[in-house]
């Protein structure tokens, strides 16, 4: 098989389309390219709706905590500490068995299983706590004089809020966000090695990784390839986020703006 | 365990769970917990001499040294650790056994890549198909060790490099004024001051080790994940004494509190240095703490 029929046959694989098959025998470059790539399907949709979702939640979360009323803040506390204490992996199997037991329950649950959907709200709960932390710390350091200035020009409640408070927190807490994106895209290689079943093989870019480590018996290829594709995408990301901070920042000076340093956190 | 638990099926409630919770299977479980916090004993001082390495590399006046301490941090860094994880427990063992077959059967004529498989002669079997059980798990953990202060070491090296650079440039200046060599001024006056620095970024580090234990699992240790599956899955009657249903839920509900737990405490501790360590420094922290006792 020429490598473009490679390609046609196996790059839209890990979402179940082309050749069901998966190659046999000796695999070629061109093998591990496609199919790892196909695999990038799964982390890159995991990251985009998991950060989507999660950013707004994350606002409502950092509000909270920032609340003034007991029965806000300490809810958002506790929200945020039992996903920032514990990890990513025991969550996602904790889910994965509470999802188990809601389906004995009522078949309204099916689809909960599945990790496309089950997984993905296990990537969106935990990114909005870890976002929300981040904001929360962004809140907190707002400028005392912005907030006083708005006073002064009698912007109060809500529109201070909208026009003051949030674009100044998000302008502060852009660079820390930008890794916590980094961080969560890594993140979603966990799903398939956690509890979360590979339906017919259909896997992300780590699974065929690993398939193809498994039956050659040689890791110096396959996680190479895979280890390219995250840095590419990672490097897309800090793109994205650095066009969002410039806007952000539009208003400074070319020299004051705050610059994305990529730093992407640690492991969660 | 205890006496009453020789016919487990008519005991009831409380006493039932006694015996269920001291079977041969839960004291391993609970065994796997002390796994966890050995990987955790040996793990971080590794790391952290991993990241001291890297950290001094990172900065050497040697130009290939001074890549090779950028570059592993910064592979280390973006690329899923996890992809790490798994990639370094095959490769380390490869590449020991590859060592190993170079010296021990030098004669050996045959290729060690054939098609799909990897071979090395007997001989260089890491560990020796004859060795007992314990050398195999032993060598298993050890490879994750190993694994783990490579991929935290990067972290550490990364923390470092940063508080080495945050000591006072006119620190090390006055130090050379004084006559003190490059050698002697870094051993001297930079390492004694970097700790303060770098101690914030430690202890993230520290929670982030604690968090990252359960992947032991993923590199084939029986830690308390393999444990926790392996014991609340359900049972049939037929090869157990303690049937039961799927219990994973509540096997993981105790993992993460476990977790949760442990975070807390490590948080009160870690915050408590840092108060014992700032006493008296010329930081903003120190003169808070001088302002509040004044």
């Amino acid at each position: 098989m020429s490598c473009i029929e490679t390609i046609q046959a196996y790059a839209l694989r890990s979402i179940g389309l082309g050749e069901r098959l998966l190659p046999r025998g000796d695999y070629t470059l061109c093998e591990h390219f496609t199919l790892i790539g196909s695999g990038m399907i799964w982390n890159v949709y995991f990251a985009v709706m998991a950060l989507l979702l999660g950013f707004f939640f994350a606002n409502v979360l950092a509000l909270g905590k920032a609340a003034q009323s007991a029965w806000l803040r300490k809810p958002s506390e506790w929200f945020i500490f039992l996903f920032r204490g514990s990890p990513l992996f025991i969550q996602f199997f904790f889910a994965y068995f509470l999802f188990l037991r809601l389906k004995s329950v009522s078949p309204m649950f099916d689809g909960l299983t599945a990790a496309g959907l089950g997984a993905l709200i296990v990537l969106f709960l935990n990114t909005a706590a870890y976002s929300a932390e981040i904001f929360y710390g962004a809140l907190r350091s707002i400028p005392k004089g912005d907030v006083e200035a708005a006073d002064a020009y009698g912007i109060t409640g809500f529109r201070r809020f909208r026009r003051i408070i949030w674009p100044t927190m998000l302008r502060l807490a852009w660079p820390a966000y930008t890794n916590e994106a980094i961080f969560l895209f890594h993140a979603t290689t966990l799903v398939f090695f956690s509890a979360f079943p590979v339906h017919q093989q259909k896997g992300d870019s780590l699974y065929y990784a690993s398939y193809f480590a498994d039956k050659t018996f040689n890791p110096f290829v396959p996680y190479p390839i895979l280890a390219m594709y995250f840095i590419l995408f990672t490097l897309v990301i800090v793109w994205l986020f650095g066009m969002v901070n410039k806007r952000l920042n539009r208003h400074l000076p070319q020299a004051q703006r705050p610059r994305v340093r990529y730093r992407p956190n640690l492991l969660r | 365990m205890f006496s009453y638990c020789t016919d487990p099926s008519t005991l009831e409630g409380l006493t039932w769970l006694s015996c269920y919770l001291t079977t041969g299977k839960h004291l391993s479980f609970y065994a796997s917990f002390v796994t966890v916090l050995v990987l955790l004993a040996i793990t971080a001082p590794t790391a952290l001499l991993f990241g001291f390495g890297g950290a001094t590399a990172a900065r050497s006046r040697i130009a290939p040294l001074r890549w090779f301490g950028k570059g592993y941090t910064a592979i280390v860094r973006g690329v899923p650790d996890i992809a790490f994880f798994l990639f370094f427990v095959i490769a380390l063992d490869q590449a020991f056994e590859y060592l190993r077959h170079k010296v021990k059967c030098p004669d050996w004529e045959e290729p060690i890549r054939q098609g799909n498989d990897f071979i090395v002669c007997q001989a260089a079997k890491l560990p020796l198909s004859t060795a007992p059980q314990w050398v195999h798990e032993t060598y298993g953990f050890l490879l994750a060790v190993l694994t783990f202060a490579i991929v935290f070491g990067a972290f550490a090296a990364n923390v470092l490099y940063g508080a080495m650079n945050a000591v006072p440039h006119a620190q090390m200046e006055t130090a050379e004024a004084y006559g003190m060599s490059h050698r002697q001024a870094f051993w001297r006056i930079m390492v004694p001051q970097m700790w303060v620095y770098a101690l914030p970024g430690l202890s993230n580090l520290w929670m982030v080790l604690i968090k990252a234990t359960p992947l032991l699992f993923l590199l084939g240790v029986e830690d308390i994940v393999y444990w926790a599956r392996e014991l609340g899955g359900t049972v049939n009657p037929r090869f157990t004494d303690y049937p039961h249903g799927d219990w994973r839920l509540y096997y993981f509900t105790f993992l993460l509190i476990f977790y949760l737990g442990f975070t807390r405490v490590s948080e009160i501790v870690l915050e408590r240095l840092m108060k014992k360590l700032t006493h008296g420094q010329a930081t903003t922290g120190g003169e808070a703490q001088r302002k509040a006792a004044a």
